[in-house]
């Protein structure tokens, strides 16, 4: 099937092959030893990820045509009832936002009495998620922002109904990130109803979450909000995660099994917003994605 | 006719550049484990025909490329491809005389064995994925061989 070769003798030679290959291996393993151990070679990714970033837009660009496509194609008449439907939506929204603007003056004076810091807040910005697949390993998504709208590595993304991931390596137009959902994904999270900490694993399934580190006798019922603890710091306090959604409390193990949805849509997400703390600085090991915090007992 | 093939290193450059567009192309999350390794056919098809010009330095550059387009650690796909390539230098004369059956056959070992060390260097650096990532690739990518190599060799021996 192949070309007859024009001299297979001329063919075979090639200078110091195996030489090479071995050379080549050991660089490629210094390298990985390298990038595992201290992550200073974002200046050489965001080189080459400035190379790839033209043909990411290439591959975008089809997906990005057809929802302009569905866009402008549609109806005068569902126009006017998703405006409708929204506008109530906003005053319904508006009204509750009343009250938590309340809430949170109480909440401040409450704060004061107990002498506790107040809770971080920061900016917020909405990115998009470019139709760009990756890391068939992990359970990623490509942003359109990067460095240059100063994402920095480990911030951490919601969408409206709760927590998605957090930033795993930004290059300069785009940066990766990894959804809450990935097998080494852990995040630290409590329960809303008694304040209850423990840690959620991913499983690799987007509508599921692991609590593998709570005990039988913990005060846990199905439908219980979780939301992010803050502890670690790289998740702002206070935000939704997920609802358990399974316990299952075998005697003889010392830990429950328990089962809970993610809040946000993991897989269904179009836009993301990304959360600007105080101190970006403080990334930590808590959420990492480095396979040491995610031993299961 | 000679293995100077009438498609020269711009075509090459083209061809690498399509399967990566190929690779980093959105599916559907059902079919999505069994996007074939693109990149891998092609560098592999490349060392068949062309071993003197596309050698390992050329399948460890694309294989960083590949590491910064993915995401994975930088230099997992640059030493997989590499040493697939080499391999696949190392018995290109026979590989040409193959039928396209045992061809394909042949590829499907070169692919097992590489999906085999993504996973065993996944394995050192503690990252966990569900194993028909690492198996589905192998699938679709036998099944399209036969037809990726023909596609590229009617398009270098088109004139």
């Amino acid at each position: 099937m192949a070309s007859q070769s024009s001299s297979n003798a001329n063919a075979v030679r090639i200078p110091a092959l195996g030489l090479r290959v071995a050379a080549l291996m050991l660089l490629s393993i210094l390298l990985m030893v390298y990038d595992d151990r201290n992550q200073q070679l974002d200046t050489v990714r965001r080189a080459i990820g400035a190379a790839v970033y033209p043909l990411q837009i290439v591959v975008d660009t089809p997906a990005r045509i057809w929802g302009w496509l569905v866009d402008s194609s549609t109806s005068r008449n569902s126009l006017e009832l998703e405006n409708t439907r929204l506008k109530i939506q906003q005053r319904l929204t508006r009204a509750e936002l009343q009250q938590l603007t309340a809430l949170e003056a109480e909440n401040a004076r409450l704060r004061d009495l107990l002498e506790a810091r107040d809770r971080i807040t920061g900016d917020i910005r909405v990115a998009g998620i470019m139709s760009v697949d990756t890391n068939p390993f992990r359970h990623s998504i490509v942003l359109d922002v990067g460095s240059e709208d100063r994402v920095y590595d480990g911030q951490s993304l919601i969408d409206a109904n709760g927590v998605v991931g957090q930033v795993l390596q930004t290059g300069l137009k785009t940066s990766q990130a990894i959804l809450i959902s990935d097998p080494d994904h852990a995040l630290p999270v409590e329960v809303n109803r008694n304040g209850l900490r423990t840690i959620a694993l991913g499983t690799g399934q987007f509508d599921q979450l692991d609590l593998p580190y709570l005990p039988n006798n913990a005060d846990l019922e199905v439908g219980d909000v979780l939301v992010t603890s803050g502890l670690g710091g790289a998740f702002p306090p206070g935000y939704p995660v997920a609802v358990v959604s399974d316990i299952r409390r075998v005697p003889q193990q010392p830990f429950a099994e328990v089962k809970a949805t993610p809040s946000a849509a993991l897989n269904q997400v179009r836009e993301v917003m990304l959360i600007w703390m105080d101190q970006p600085e403080a990334s930590s090991n808590e959420a990492t994605t480095d396979g040491e915090v995610v031993e299961q007992p | 006719m000679s293995s100077r093939s009438s498609i020269g290193t711009f075509g090459m450059l083209m061809s690498v550049l399509a399967a990566l567009a190929l690779t980093i192309m959105p599916l559907p999350a059902a079919i999505e484990s069994f996007r074939p390794d693109w990149i891998m056919m092609m560098l592999i098809y490349w060392a068949i025909v062309a071993p003197q010009k596309y050698s390992v330095g050329t399948a460890w550059l694309v294989g960083i490329v590949m590491d910064v387009a993915q995401g994975t650690m930088l230099g997992q796909h640059a030493l997989t491809m590499c040493l697939i390539v080499f391999v696949t230098i190392r018995f290109h004369l026979q590989m040409r005389v193959f039928p396209l059956t045992q061809l394909t056959l042949t590829v499907m070992a070169m692919l097992c064995v590489y999906q085999f060390l993504l996973f065993w260097i996944n394995g050192v650096a503690g990252v966990t994925a569900p194993a028909i990532v690492y198996w589905g690739p192998v699938i679709t990518g036998t099944l399209i061989w036969p037809v990726l190599s023909m596609f590229m060799n009617g398009l270098r021996f088109r004139r």
